[in-house]
């Protein structure tokens, strides 16, 4: 299965069947609370019980701003796909939803926001999908406006799966660029499964507590079963499919085998097709003058 | 979309140079109960812009708000209800927001603006 971005354009990707799946699959639902619930602990946000002003980017049906209204917070939804927020709205989300393009910028007041969470969404910015689409200008354009809007100290935590290592770095030199300091969190990095990464980044010039959050399971610890069995490998939330990619066959230098030509030539047989018999020659290579 | 956000957007048209406040043409509004949190709207007062709220506001009939505020009204508990109520309670449900320079129109469809710009607006 390819990865969604290769696919279609977000606004296209999530037609309604798809976001009809952020409804009805429970696995899915607990992933992405489990992400959000992570993102919101590396915001940081002071502990004093006074609700903030989140944005929530790539919201699509709402699923991560619900981490977010179950800890008091307002927030804000932009996503792309009308079917999604379509969704969203069936789902009587507390947010506000914008239907709009991160890449285009976020078009907020200077300032104003106190912290921002993404999940599995700016990777999109990489592609383009469109002739007038020039991704790096489109990664200035958002994190320019997302740091434009961001309070002074304020956090942005990016959760992403990056298509290579080229991405992540474009992805981490914009943001430098347009003025944030921070790095990225990777949570589970001995895990295949559950690895995840994060790229959290604060507002404003450097200071003592830009300091960077440790990922889980950095020193050795390994996550639980219950991490590990739910998080397939294609389990970025588009990626989604019941089919799985066929068994390879083994197939060495010298061809399939002895055994598998025999194995076959015995199953034609039970179907009472005519086979000619097993001798010493089956399955034997011509010789290159024939 | 409630009036919070509303106070928050602005036109992010090419070449608009202040695309605040977004003029807001309401043609219908629901109202929903949110839990009062002092707390909450004592830290947004000063990121509020308050003309841009009482008028919104007043747009869609609710006067209540007076034109002017500073930081020593929030002491007032009649106060903070009305601020809240105009704040976080009103949802517009169908309209449109307009650009106060170039005067794009970004509808609302379903309590949800459509930001999405042209490719020649970019």
């Amino acid at each position: 299965m390819p990865r969604p971005e290769l696919q279609a354009p977000p606004e296209i990707f999530y037609n309604d069947t798809e976001a009809r799946k952020y409804t009805t699959s429970s696995r899915i639902v607990e992933i992405q609370a489990r992400i959000s619930e992570r993102a919101l602990e590396l915001l940081n946000l002071p502990d004093d019980g006074v609700p903030r002003l989140l944005l929530d980017i790539g919201c699509g049906s709402g699923l991560s701003g619900e981490a977010m209204t179950e800890n008091g917070h307002h927030w804000i939804g932009y996503d792309i796909s009308q079917s999604m927020l379509n969704v969203a709205v069936e789902r009587e989300v507390d947010g506000d939803l914008l239907l709009a393009d991160m890449g285009q910028g976020l078009g907020l007041r200077p300032g104003v926001i106190d912290g921002a969470i993404s999940i599995s969404a700016v990777q999109w910015l990489c592609y383009a999908d469109k002739s007038s689409h020039e991704p790096r200008m489109r990664l200035k354009a958002f994190f320019g406006s997302l740091y434009r809007c961001l309070a002074r100290g304020a956090r942005a935590v990016l959760q992403l799966y990056a298509e290579n290592m080229d991405q992540s770095t474009m992805i981490l030199t914009c943001a430098m660029r347009a003025g944030f300091g921070g790095g990225v969190v990777v949570d589970w990095p001995h895990s295949s499964k559950a690895k995840k990464a994060y790229i959290v980044l604060t507002c404003g010039p450097p200071s003592a507590q830009a300091w960077l959050p440790k990922g889980k399971g950095e020193d050795g610890e390994m996550c639980t079963d219950s991490d590990e069995d739910s998080d397939d490998e294609n389990e970025t939330v588009g990626m989604y499919d019941r089919s799985r990619p066929r068994k390879k066959m083994k197939v060495n230098k010298k061809g399939r085998g002895r055994a598998w030509v025999l194995k076959k030539k015995e199953q034609m047989r039970k179907k009472g097709n005519v086979v000619p018999p097993d001798t010493k020659y089956t399955a034997r290579k011509r010789k290159a003058r024939f | 979309m409630r009036l919070l956000t509303h106070n928050m957007l602005s036109s992010n048209v090419k070449g608009v140079v202040n695309g605040f406040p977004l003029r807001l043409e309401a043609s219908s509004w629901v109202e929903k109960e949110v839990e009062f949190n002092a707390d909450f709207l004592r830290s947004m007062f000063p990121k509020i812009d308050w003309p841009a709220l009482a008028g919104a506001a007043q747009k869609i009939g609710y006067a209540a708000l007076p034109d002017t505020a500073d930081a020593t009204m929030l002491e007032s508990e009649d106060f903070l209800k009305k601020f809240h109520h105009a704040l976080l309670e009103i949802h517009v449900e169908e309209g449109a927001l307009v650009c106060p320079e170039s005067g794009r129109r970004f509808p609302i469809n379903k309590g949800i603006p459509n930001m999405l710009l042209n490719e020649d607006e970019v």
